[in-house]
């Protein structure tokens, strides 16, 4: 369950395999968490990113995770997940109209001669600045993961101390359920 | 007077009767107290057994031969990982078990206490469900909850972990009857889209042939399947579990298929144009090397896990639904298949490639089997354990009616077959039971030649004794030069004076003319357990074989002379 694995440069050439976005209706127990991660892990699945959250029903609970992996070996895993008596229903997500959003708060060095310039890139992707202390600031970005991506690549080199992201967050448009 | 509160550990038994459960297997243990005291004043009987493995077992048996869930009841810590190797055996397997375990107080869970086991951590990957019960009103919900998760559906087992001061602590909780189960369905009928889809295609097929497996017989579909094979004129064949499903003397019935099936069965699914799998799940003994299986034939998948469907082959048309309903809505749908041609080649197969032994040189485990099929004639219930035996076992012993083959074939769980043996005898005690198992796995679970014994139970253990783990000697012998490693069982122990010690009838097969004499007189014998020790000849080879990952085409119906290369399939 790394985020640096998406954070990070990409410096390989051999094409990723896609990633997917599997939303969970789940029974809100104890348990129910390692039984999904079982599943994953089960099959060598690494998780890329993972929400639990409270549903708006207060019995269920909602996981959004997205992982990456050949899309025969997910569709197993998206059955399995549905087999777990625990879970309520589990969607792929892939290539439906939904709604995704992520969120990051990323800490810098930020020393005065830089600022202008952090400033300027955290404008341009209308980042916040949350936290502005003498020797460090942080700024709290969202939006895609993939805008996410390209924000953190630009401010790597401004002395990027710490990152923490939320994990994808997705709703489905329209009538259809999440 | 103040009357008595009912405590936790009570309430669970009520609820256990009210499931109507007759037996519980399983042994004591500090944190299970409550629950043992309680048991005392219940009708259920326990069934003390010397280790927690053979109650798993014990209880699978008891379900697999019945149909309704068999239970455990264990301790904390140790008591509670012991049951592992049998949740696993019944997963694997889809056998209804009920396993409650004993835990420490909920106050000292996670902090180390004695004989504390993060049991429901522990057994996730085991499971079809699991509870730990944190409060004592959950009781009549959690024990209605698991007897319908572990028999409903895809049977399988379910784990309650019960902590001491909930058993010990009052409970006045109401029986109850309401699941609350949201994530959870059972498909019953299939889709008649789909079923009218297969008929056409079975209407099609010249070379049609059933492929049925344990979900057959767990949904009790062998009847069905029969009139489906007659009104088609289709073979039949089986996997390991699905062996009873429909009767092996049926002439249609061509006997098991697979890595040690018989030759005529191989054939027929190399050879066939329409392949239906009926509760069956397209194992690796099965197929052999995937991408040379079946690969013009069209493929119908009957099932009620749809997790199955497209895991290993991808299905022309899946079905979804219980083994036995959608097998009875296809029958009035489908019309006698253009296969006289097709079952003629199928009966030359059955008489060019027999299944047969050298009756020359020695004691044959194959010519004991022979003779226990001929002597049991299909009345009794034959349990086996895990080898060569078992193979010898699934290719003689011809299993006439469900539910009366047992044996561990997902897991392949060594041990299983006389502790599975004793649980299928308490469930049917009008019947013979025969176990059938090596002296290599019996050894694994011999203990419980004391819980036989004090049952008096006239259960009868067939150890087949070659003083090797046979099924490895053999892969040793074919694909690695013959080098035996940790495949030697020197140091047996006479298992006639074994039985004897426990107060048990031992008796002994030498020779090829004892065989009838002595199998007789343990069918005759029914003042409690019967331990035969058949000395077969020590180097034996199970045929035909499919090397695992070999085409089922490459199958050796004998020893081949040239030295073979190592397989390249799972074990």
């Amino acid at each position: 369950m790394s985020v640096a694995q998406i954070a990070g440069p990409s410096a390989s050439e051999v094409p990723a395999p896609p990633i997917h976005t599997i939303s969970l209706f789940v029974n809100n127990t104890p348990g129910v968490l390692v039984r999904v991660a079982l599943v994953f892990s089960r099959r060598g699945f690494n998780i890329e990113s993972l929400v639990v959250s409270p549903s708006a029903e207060g019995r269920f609970s909602r996981m959004t995770i997205t992982c990456s992996g050949a899309p025969e070996v997910l569709e197993q895993v998206v059955k399995q997940l549905t087999k777990l008596v625990d879970v309520v229903h589990a969607i792929d997500h892939t290539g439906d109209l939904s709604y995704e959003t992520e969120i990051a708060l990323l800490k810098l060095e930020a020393p005065l001669d830089q600022r202008t310039e952090i400033l300027q890139i955290a404008e341009h992707f209308k980042a916040r600045v949350v936290d502005y202390g003498t020797d460090s600031a942080i700024l709290q970005a969202h939006g895609s993961s993939e805008k996410l991506d390209a924000f953190i690549d630009l401010l790597r080199p401004f002395h990027l101390v710490e990152l923490v992201r939320s994990g994808k967050l997705l709703m489905v448009r329209g009538k259809r359920i999440t | 007077m103040e009357t008595k509160q009912t405590t936790g550990g009570e309430k669970l038994i009520q609820c256990l009767e009210r499931e109507g459960v007759e037996y519980i297997f399983g042994l004591s243990g500090g944190a299970a107290m409550p629950i043992f005291d309680a048991l005392l004043d219940s009708k259920i009987k326990l069934i003390l057994v010397r280790h927690e493995q053979g109650a798993t077992h014990m209880a699978d048996a008891y379900a697999r031969s019945t149909g309704r869930p068999g239970v455990v009841l264990v301790t904390s810590g140790p008591g509670a990982t012991n049951t592992v190797t049998g949740l696993l055996t019944a997963l694997m397997d889809s056998a209804p078990l009920v396993v409650i375990t004993g835990q420490t107080p909920t106050a000292g869970l996670g902090k180390d206490a004695f004989q504390e086991a993060d049991v429901t951590g522990i057994t996730y990957p085991v499971v079809k469900h699991s509870y730990l019960v944190k409060n004592a009103r959950d009781i009549p919900r959690v024990v209605r909850e698991a007897f319908y998760l572990a028999t409903s559906g895809r049977p399988g087992p379910v784990l309650i972990d019960v902590p001491k001061d909930v058993g010990q602590g009052p409970c006045d909780a109401p029986f109850t009857d309401e699941l609350d189960l949201p994530g959870y369905q059972v498909p019953s009928r299939g889709d008649p889209g789909c079923i009218a889809e297969a008929a056409r295609a079975l209407g099609e097929s010249r070379r049609p042939l059933l492929y049925v497996g344990h979900g057959a017989v767990i949904s009790e579909a062998g009847k069905a399947i029969t009139t489906l094979a007659e009104k088609l004129r289709a073979p039949v064949v089986t996997t390991l579990l699905g062996k009873g499903a429909v009767d092996e003397t049926h002439p249609l019935h061509l006997g098991m298929m697979g890595m040690h099936g018989t030759a005529y069965a191989n054939k027929a699914v190399v050879d066939c144009d329409l392949i239906m799998a009926i509760g069956a799940r397209w194992d690796d003994r099965i197929t052999g090397r995937l991408s040379d299986f079946c690969t013009e034939a069209f493929k119908i998948h009957v099932d009620i896990d749809p997790a199955e469907f497209r895991k290993i082959i991808v299905p022309d048309v899946s079905i979804l639904g219980d083994a036995r309903l959608v097998i009875e809505d296809l029958i009035p749908q489908v019309e006698m298949a253009d296969s006289a041609d097709w079952l003629r080649q199928c009966e030359r197969w059955r008489k060019q490639y027999p299944l047969k032994y050298p009756k020359q040189g020695g004691l044959r485990a194959q010519h004991v089997l022979d003779r226990l099929d001929a002597i049991t004639a299909g009345e009794a219930i034959i349990t086996t354990d895990v080898g060569q035996h078992q193979m010898w076992a699934a290719q003689f012993c011809r299993v006439r009616s469900n539910r009366h083959w047992i044996t561990s074939g997902g897991a392949g769980t060594m041990g299983f077959g006389f502790p599975a043996a004793i649980g299928a005898q308490f469930a049917n005690p009008g019947k013979k039971v025969w176990a059938v198992v090596g002296d290599g796995g019996f050894q694994m679970t011999q203990a419980e030649l004391a819980t036989a014994q004090l049952n008096k139970l006239p259960v009868k253990c067939l150890i087949i004794n070659n003083n090797y783990l046979g099924m490895i000697r053999q892969w040793q012998e074919m694909f690695y030069e013959n080098r035996l490693s940790g495949s030697d069982l020197e140091g047996n122990p006479d298992f006639v004076k074994l039985a004897q010690a426990y107060g048990s009838k031992g008796l002994r097969i030498r020779r090829p003319g004892d065989v009838d004499r002595i199998l007789k007189e343990a069918q005759a014998y029914n003042e409690g357990p019967c331990i035969v020790v058949a000395e077969v000849v020590k180097e034996d080879n199970v045929f035909p074989m499919i090397p695992a990952g070999a085409a089922l085409s490459e199958m050796l119906v004998e020893k081949p002379r040239h030295r073979l290369e190592k397989p390249e399939g799972s074990t």
